[in-house]
This record gives structure tokens, sequence and C-alpha cells, in this order.
């Protein structure tokens, strides 16, 4: 919850399926709602590359070995920052802990590049903080973006 | 989404007519790379001026098609909008590939 201060704290929310395309429609709709409420260009990039990766985990992994749910998207915008709650019903996180992120190595052969293991590392770079936790059998993923 | 490609001397320029390039077209992107660039020679430039956003992969169907291509060829990037420009250097891609602002820069630039 927002900690109740001199502004009105609206929260809003966007519920969508965790499957590829419910995912982009989902990114791009809390953005452009986002853009609506006067976000500022820079930030809205980052908010959006951020979505993108944590609810890209979602659906690729937390949903991997079941039959797809949804996701719900909860933000709140104020002056001094915006908070997002992401929560999903899949798998827990593994040991119910966030990744380090740390990058993969790029200092390898041409051919050995790697394509992926990026996520973590660029959620950790762009909010300003990231926690998780787990109850009643739901991933809750709240982040802060400081304005 | 579709890919454009045209000439310039020994160069191929690659051009993305989509918007994003996002988990959800990362596996067609990195096919349609393999089919416009496969047999032949020479540099690729690829033009990423129309594409507003990557996800992380996105930028990995493009690691995907560099390393697609015979080891003799290089893939360059131009055009790079913020929001890719900003997936790029946090990943330190900016270190793998080149960057250049324009598609006119990449081209004057000889390749390495």
């Amino acid at each position: 919850m927002c900690i109740s201060g001199l502004d009105r704290m609206n929260w809003y929310t966007k519920c969508f399926p965790a499957t590829q395309s419910g995912a982009r429609e989902g990114v791009v709709g809390v953005v452009s709602e986002l853009a609506h409420e006067g976000l500022e260009r820079e930030a809205l990039g980052t908010v959006e590359i951020v979505l993108a990766e944590v609810i890209n985990n979602i659906v690729e992994h937390a949903y991997s070995k079941k039959e797809s749910g949804s996701v719900q998207v909860h933000y709140c915008l104020t002056q001094e920052a915006l908070r997002v709650r992401v929560l999903d019903e899949g798998d827990a996180l593994p040991n119910e802990k966030l990744p380090q992120g740390v990058l993969p190595s790029l200092d390898v052969a041409q051919e050995d590049l790697p394509e992926g293991g990026f996520g973590w590392s660029l959620i950790r770079a762009l909010a300003s903080d990231v926690r998780y936790n787990r109850e009643a059998g739901q991933n809750r993923l709240a982040l802060r973006f400081d304005l | 989404m579709t890919l454009s490609t045209s000439q310039a001397n020994d160069t191929q320029i690659v051009t993305v007519n989509a918007e994003r390039i996002d988990a959800s077209m990362a596996i067609q992107f990195k096919e349609q790379m393999r089919l416009e660039t496969n047999g032949g020679n020479g540099r690729v430039i690829l033009d990423l001026s129309n594409v507003d956003f990557i996800d992380s992969s996105g930028l990995g169907a493009i690691v995907a098609s560099m390393k697609q291509l015979e080891s003799t060829r290089q893939l360059d990037l131009a055009g790079l909008t913020p929001n890719v420009d900003k997936v790029f250097r946090l990943t330190r891609m900016d270190t793998v590939f080149q960057l250049y602002e324009t598609l006119n820069d990449a081209l004057s630039a000889t390749a390495n």
C-alpha cells in the first residue's frame, strides 16, 4: 500500500492473461495509461523495460509448468515515485528469493555470446527498489521508481 | 513484422519495419533475419530507427542474428532510439556491437 501523504494516492489495476500476447498488451496498456497521467518520456521508457522483463519472466517461468493464469498489475503514481505491484499465481521464484541479477559475461568468443539472462540485471538497474514475497500461493513483486 | 533489405556496394542494409522487438516476436525476428542474410557476404547494417522498444528477448534475437552470420561478416546497428540504446548500454552489449546514431553514419564508417 502507498504510505498516505498529502498527495492523493490512487491505485489503478490492470489484469491480463499470462501469455506472450497478453503480456505485450498489458505492458503497452499500463504504459499508455501512465503516459496519459503525465509520466515523462524517459521514465515511461524505464518502466516499460522493467515491466516487460518482469512479466516475461512470469509468462515463461512462473506459469511454465501450469496451465496459464493471469497477471495483475497495480500501480500508483505520485510526484515523487511510481509504485507498482505485480501479482501472479504461478510457481515461486527459486528459493523464494529475488535473483541477484548478475549480467552474463560478454568476454567470450562471438559464437558463445549470451542470448538471454539479462532480465533481472535490467530490472535491478532500472528500478529504485525491488522486493518480493510470496503469500497464499501468490507471487508479489513490489517495484518503486523514484521520479 | 517485416524486414526489408537494400544494398549499398558491399553492404547489406536490413531495415526493421516494426516498432517493437519483444518476446512475442523474437523467434520470428531471428528467423526472418536468417532468411534475409543467408547466402550473402559482406557487412550487414541493421537499421533500427523504426524500433521504439526492445526487451531482453529482442536483444537476444539480435545477438542470435549476429551469430547466424558467417564469421567473416560483421553486423552493425544504426538508428537506436533512446529506449533501445538504454538496453544495449545496461547489458554492455554496446561493447559487442558497433552502434551508429544514423544509417548515414554507419554507411560512412568503413567496416573494421
